[in-house]
């Protein structure tokens, strides 16, 4: 056992507390120390928390930033999702490959570079992008690739290769990233500023119960895609027995297409901080938590020091405002690249040191989430949308929008547009609308609400933008007449496939076969009855399966079967002669003439 | 009325299934009022000589042969029927499924435990059909009508489904028929 392993760890383990239910921070930063968290560094930690090798080995298998195996001292992950592919990801995967002399999935000889492809790291605006270790490249292109590579030989050091920074925050001195922000259209709730503290002073004015009776007035509902009413939520958690509350905040931002969290996670911190403060002192919690998806590391030191600020502020930490008794404040999580922890109950696991699995509701957070006790999960724009309505009264807030939809939503819109970036608008907004503002009149079809969301037809594009009719975590991604709209819903199978936790067989299993069944379609060995096959399994899956990952990962395929049906039909056709078209006897038998030396008698 | 003509064929199973059909007892003088069996094992009629109303399919497809077989079913019969796991979902034979098509050969021929093999020699006569690269379930390789869980289904299973297609009813098969634990 080496040596200065041991020590790493135990130096690690301690910074912790020893404490197994730090995990995650524990295993990431054996990952940055060490390269890799090894069998013998997971012994190791397991010893240093008093847990077993496989709690420890669980988490580091689950999360696709850790590792057991040693990579390179640099790691590129290029994005290679529906977005990115259609900015032209392959030429600068092909470039990085020549420049590297490695595929996707290896090292180089030196290890010091692994190349890797990773889903959608929230920059879909600004694609093709990719990571290279924490640090983000946005506007790749093959030429940008090589000379990335060339810089990274050299110097080895990823921030060097940030040239200009992007707008707003991004230039700021902990942050200094070439990511922008494409803000295209503020509005007055979210992006919009806030005086320091006026919100929190509002609030402290009142009671908890009053606070909440505000949020419920203005009939706020949740903005990480779901909807569910935030005032009714917390009253919940307010309510449930037990001592020890929690709040947290959802950053994960994993849905592809969405990055409207990133914007105000670089814009507004403040905002969103005193919302969290605001839910503390609502549910009567003195503690929140801060889960920032891996993919936005780069945003953390940011964070850490707005947080900070504002302690030094007396806006957080004890007796915030002088409000004798009133204690709150807040620690950022780390993901590790999961999509499946963006769901409340995956990220509470998250949180407690687990692998990412969801667990069983009920009972909810609201009765019993982080450590069993009452916790409320909120999004980002959430907590921001709080703090707006204690600055400006409920009845402001809920005039705006549509009747079931008050407030307005932040979008991230990406795809075939001449502005893709972040927009403001009311709830109620007409898709129609909102492709003429960011300038894709000429849309073929619309995924609204990322891959668990729909695709509509320009048929459709008179529907509204609100959780009635098209409810949206933000993502909104925009297909041109061009594009091959069954490719578009293959990629978004292969994600759900690649993100599925494994725990249930209906999304384990049955995602699989609706993805074997559309290649089989794309392929040209379809049938009709093939339609209501996927129609049929795609039911079965959104019925039984455990959480919302599964529940809603057949989407893609159910919603262009009923707005895009053509573009299937157009594919299969009818085999007289009962045969099935998609068994092919040559492929089936080309192992056996290779092994025998023989061709078939019957065939 | 025409008696029903049936076929049945033992593909790549244990003929468990036709062993099962036979299990109805006396009911297969009633059988034989109901049906004429075409080409069978159980009459050893080895090519179809009319068409046939049912096809009855034990085993799935592992040869080149049981596609054979099967298509000309396909081709002859009105309605085939899956019965039995192996013919449903490839069964035990499946098995082989995961592992490549030579390292199963290399196995069962070469480096097997129990193998007693001095030449050394994979068997590779012309009359051996060629493997396919894995175990295929029926219906992967042509339509089927119905399926018969079950390894196998019990005579009942069979008896029941038989005559109410053939009697043109409705199956009802109660649930001691159809639970397999
Ligand atoms: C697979 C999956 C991924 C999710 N990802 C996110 C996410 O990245 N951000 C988010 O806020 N909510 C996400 N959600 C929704 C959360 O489970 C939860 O409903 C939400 O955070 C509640 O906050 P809200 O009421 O403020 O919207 C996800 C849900 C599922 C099923
Ligand atoms: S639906 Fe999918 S992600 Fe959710 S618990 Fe089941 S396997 Fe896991
Ligand atoms: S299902 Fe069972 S009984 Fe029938 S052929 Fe297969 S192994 Fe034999
Ligand atoms: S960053 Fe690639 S799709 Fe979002």
């Amino acid at each position: 056992m080496s040596k200065s392993l041991e020590a790493d760890v135990k130096k690690i383990c301690k910074a912790c507390g020893n404490d197994r239910t730090r995990m995650m921070d524990i295993v990431r930063s054996v990952q940055e120390q060490c390269g890799c968290v090894s069998g013998e560094a997971m012994d190791l930690i397991a010893r240093e928390v008093s847990c077993h090798r496989v709690e420890v080995e669980s988490v580091v298998s689950f999360y696709a930033f850790l590792s057991t195996r040693p990579k390179g001292k640099v790691v590129i992950r290029l994005c290679d999702d529906v977005i990115d592919e259609m900015k032209g990801s392959d030429q600068v995967a092909a470039a990085l490959k020549t420049e590297l002399g490695i595929d996707f999935g290896e090292t180089t000889a030196d290890g010091a570079i692994t190349l890797e492809h990773t889903p959608c790291i929230g920059m879909c605006d600004q694609a093709p992008a990719a990571m290279v270790n924490d640090e983000v490249v946005t506007y790749l292109s093959g030429d940008a690739a090589r000379s990335m590579v060339r810089s990274l030989r050299e110097h080895m050091d990823p921030k060097k290769l940030v040239g200009r920074f992007g707008d707003g925050n991004n230039g700021h001195d902990l942050v200094r990233s070439m990511v922008h922000n494409n803000i295209r259209q503020s509005g007055e709730v979210v992006l919009a500023p806030l005086a320091e503290g006026a919100a929190l002073k509002n609030a402290l004015a009142m009671s908890p119960a009053e606070v909440i009776r505000d949020v419920k007035t203005a009939r706020l509902r949740g903005r990480g895609g779901a909807g569910f009413p935030t005032g009714m939520k917390w009253e919940f958690t307010r309510n449930a027995p037990g001592t020890q509350r929690y709040v947290l905040c959802n950053a994960d931002e994993g849905e592809p297409g969405t990055f409207k969290d990133r914007v105000i996670l670089t814009e507004r911190p403040d905002v969103l901080i005193e919302g969290m403060t605001i839910a503390g002192y609502a549910i009567g919690s003195d503690t929140g938590v801060l889960y920032l998806r891996a993919e936005y590391a780069y945003l953390r030191s940011f964070l850490e020091q707005a947080l900070h600020d504002r302690r030094n502020k007396g806006l957080l930490g004890k007796d915030i405002c002088g409000k004798k008794g009133f204690n709150f404040d807040i620690r950022i999580q780390m993901g590790a690249g999961a999509y499946i922890c963006g769901e409340e109950t995956s990220l509470i696991s998250s949180v407690e040191g687990l692998r990412g699995d969801p667990k069983n509701r009920p009972p909810f957070p609201a009765q019993k989430g982080l450590h069993q006790c009452p916790t409320t999960v909120n999004n980002v724009e959430t907590f921001c949308c709080v703090s707006r309505i204690l600055e400006k009264g409920p009845g402001w807030f809920a005039q705006m929008g549509s009747k079931g939809s008050p407030g307005t939503k932040v979008l991230s819109i990406s795809g075939d547009c001449h502005r893709p970036g972040v927009y403001e608008v009311p709830f109620g907004i007409k898709l129609s609308d909102v492709l003429k503002l960011c300038g894709a009149e000429d849309a073929a079809a619309v995924q609204v609400g990322g891959p668990s969301g729909t695709m509509v037809s320009p048929a459709e594009f008179g529907r509204t933008i609100c959780y009635d009719d098209l409810a949206t975590g933000g993502s909104v991604m925009v297909f041109g007449p061009k594009r091959n709209l069954l490719k578009v819903v293959r990629k978004f199978l292969e994600f759900f496939i690649e993100e599925s936790c494994g725990y249930c067989t209906p999304c384990r299993v049955g995602n699989v076969l609706l993805l074997e069944r559309l290649n089989r379609i794309l392929d040209g060995r379809g049938e009709p009855s093939d339609l209501p096959y996927l129609e049929r399994l795609g039911q079965t899956i959104k019925t039984a399966a455990r959480c919302g990952l599964g529940q809603t990962s057949p989407n893609p395929v159910l919603t262009t079967l009923k707005s895009f049906r053509s573009a299937y039909e157009s594919l299969v056709k009818e085999a007289p002669d009962g045969l099935q078209p998609s068994f092919d006897i040559g492929a089936a038998l080309g192992d056996a003439k290779t092994i025998t030396g023989r061709e078939s008698v019957h065939f | 009325m025409a008696k029903a003509k049936v076929a049945t064929t033992s593909l790549c199973g244990c003929f468990g299934c036709h062993m099962s059909l036979l299990d109805i007892d006396d009911r297969i003088l009633k059988l034989v009022e109901l049906v004429d069996f075409n080409k069978s094992p159980i009459n050893d009629i080895k090519e179809f000589t009319e068409r046939c109303t049912v096809g009855l399919i034990e085993g799935g497809c592992c040869n080149e042969e049981n596609v054979r077989v099967l298509r000309d079913f396909r081709k002859h019969c009105d309605i085939l029927i899956s019965v039995g796991d192996c013919a449903t979902m490839g069964g035990i034979p499946a098995m082989r499924n995961t592992i490549p098509l030579k390292e199963c050969l290399d196995e069962a021929y070469l480096n097997g435990p129990t193998v007693h093999n001095p030449s050394g020699q994979i068997p590779n006569d012309p009359e051996i059909p060629l493997l396919l690269n894995r175990v295929y379930p029926c219906h992967e390789v042509v339509k089927i009508d119905y399926h018969l869980p079950g390894c196998p289904p019990s005579a009942d299973t069979l008896w029941e489904a038989l005559v109410a297609l053939l009697t043109d009813k409705p199956v009802a098969l109660p649930y001691e028929l159809i639970k397999y634990d």
